[in-house]
């Protein structure tokens, strides 16, 4: 049935450091390549080598530039994949129950061998998670690697979602949002996590956490103490030297804070 | 949205026949026979011709039967449901007045309702829609319900209220428009809200993720032929109210004047609707800059 399921107890869901995030795109081609030859059909490549290629990807980075009122623009990158909404329009628009969400996980889902390829739930989704492969003509989305976070086969630091587990800034972290006291939860708490277009009733279960404040630039200049003059008077020979060369003529080049000219005139 | 000619066809030929339907099954026009025939089968021709238009642009249209299944929470399911329902009642009722030159009343009234209930299902298929504001209203279904019981009236031949019914459609389809077109900007979404980073400063897309396009920007984010606008909507208004109504009230010949006032009006719910979908923003267009 396409009715949500009573909110589960466990989220499983995506927590995405938008301040660590360098916009490699190393995730969006672990994605496409975990998920190409596992789970469902294939994400195909369409006119892969011709003018125009386009193909199917569950997971894009976009890039968008920040201009505060003051300071320097700063550059954002934008990992976007299906953020598992508790309420999920996507999933009571199907007509054919193919678009599901699990009770156990909260994960949501497609049953490929029951989908029409109608698109309502692609229309349904404010974030463009869901795009229709143009070979198989079903609804591909991400399945949060649901392939690999239960399975036993791999070794234990495998069994996160790809993106996760490929990512070199360390910006995924993948984890259970309905437990208040696990890691991706805490995280969430301490960087002010948010939800994207939360307007739209949605409740995602994906957080993204904004980038911090930059911090400031003070001018200091740390060899300014090493260079003040040390010797601001002579004493002794050098001192008796110092004076009878400047009482000679011609030592009006020195640089004093005196002109010489004027020192003769009161003495 | 990407205007598919599929789903224009599907909602203009399947919105006419549930209308043709309706006022079949309310008695009018009161004929038995072959001229009943060609009524219904007229009807039938539009409203099957459309839904069969509409698994067109299906992935996997061998599964269609699928649709059937989510009644519960799915308009496109409940879509399904009531228009196999309304083309099976208004059939048992169609062949009563055809064959028997018998009508019965509640099986008539009950095919017609469903009719009805049909182009409302199909309505709030675009109408339940959060992430297209200009779809997301009350008025969507008004118009859908609009055009099929004005088309409906014109094919049934019901002249006078026809004619009215036109030019209060027209009125309709204005408000339609010019309340739609400001409705994206009320509901408050922008590339701030999209990203979550509106309060730190302006916001400008830098980079889109890929060089190429893809299934979204094709679907969901189709910016052409928007210059045009004005233009298609003038055609499409003159077109589907004001020559067909100015049709049925001055020129005498009335079969002719009705036929012509079809074929216009026809065309022009076609421009209507190719509007309805192209002009339609998606807010994943944020996303991507476009919107």
């Amino acid at each position: 049935m396409t009715d949500l399921p009573p909110t589960s107890e466990k989220k499983l869901g995506l927590v995405i450091d938008l301040d660590t995030c360098v916009g490699c795109h190393a995730c969006v081609v672990s994605c496409k390549g975990w998920n190409t030859e596992n789970y469902g059909a294939p994400l195909s490549d369409m006119d892969a080598y011709g003018a125009a290629p386009s193909g199917t990807f569950l997971n894009r980075v976009h890039s968008y530039e920040v201009q505060p009122d003051r300071g320097h623009a700063q550059t954002v990158h934008f990992p976007k994949s299906c953020l598992h909404c508790e309420d999920a329009p996507c999933v009571t628009v199907c007509p054919t129950g193919a678009s599901y969400k699990r009770a156990e996980d909260g994960i949501v889902l497609v049953n490929e061998s029951a989908c029409i390829g109608c698109g309502l739930c692609a229309w349904a989704c404010p974030y463009g998670a869901r795009e229709l492969d143009a070979a198989e003509g079903v609804m591909k989305k991400c399945t949060l690697c649901v392939d690999r976070i239960y399975n036993d086969n791999l070794p234990e630091e495998d069994r996160v979602p790809a993106c996760v587990r490929t990512c070199p800034a360390g910006a995924r972290h993948f984890g259970d949002l309905g437990d208040p006291d696990s890691d991706v939860s805490q995280l969430v708490a301490q960087r002010g996590g948010m939800d994207l277009m939360p307007e739209q009733g949605t409740r995602p279960v994906n957080k993204y956490l904004p980038p911090r404040p930059r911090d400031t630039w003070q001018e200091v200049d740390i060899l300014a103490p090493l260079l003040a003059p040390v010797a601001q008077e002579s004493k002794g020979f050098l001192g008796w030297l110092d004076k009878a060369l400047e009482r000679l003529p011609g030592s009006g080049a020195q640089t004093s804070d005196q002109d010489p000219t004027q020192h003769r005139e009161t003495n | 949205m990407h205007p598919a000619p599929s789903v224009i066809l599907f909602t203009v030929l399947s919105g006419l026949g549930f209308g043709l339907l309706a006022f079949l099954g309310f008695g009018f026009p009161d004929v038995s026979g072959w001229v009943a025939f060609t009524y219904f089968f007229v009807a039938y021709a539009l409203a099957v011709g459309g839904l069969l238009a509409s698994t067109f642009h299906l992935g996997n249209p061998q599964r269609a039967i699928r649709a059937f299944s989510q009644w519960r929470s799915s308009w496109l399911s409940r879509e399904a449901w009531l228009s196999l329902l309304a083309l099976l009642t208004m059939g048992g009722y169609g062949l009563g007045v055809i064959f028997l030159d018998i009508q019965i009343a509640t099986l008539g009234w009950t095919g017609a309702a469903l009719s009805l209930c049909t182009v409302f299902a199909t309505s709030m298929i675009y109408g339940q829609l959060k992430t297209v504001p200009r779809w997301n209203h009350w008025l969507t279904s008004a118009h859908f319900l609009a055009l099929s019981v004005t088309g409906g009236a014109l094919l049934a031949g019901q002249i006078i209220l026809a004619t009215v019914l036109l030019l209060l459609t027209g009125l309709l389809q204005i408000s339609v428009w010019t309340q739609g077109d400001r409705r994206f900007a009320q509901r408050g979404h922008t590339l701030g809200t999209a990203t979550g980073l509106g309060d730190r400063g302006s916001l400008r897309m830098f980079e889109p993720p890929h060089t190429g396009t893809n299934y979204l920007l094709q679907e969901l984010v189709y910016v052409v032929g928007r210059k045009h606008a004005l233009k298609v909507r003038t055609i499409a208004l003159f077109l589907m109210s004001v020559l067909p109504a100015a049709l049925l009230l001055f020129l005498p010949v009335v079969h002719l004047a009705a036929g012509l006032a079809v074929l216009s009006h026809l065309v022009g719910v076609i421009a209507s609707r190719w509007l309805f979908f192209a002009e339609a923003e998606h807010v994943v267009g944020l996303y991507y800059g476009k919107r």
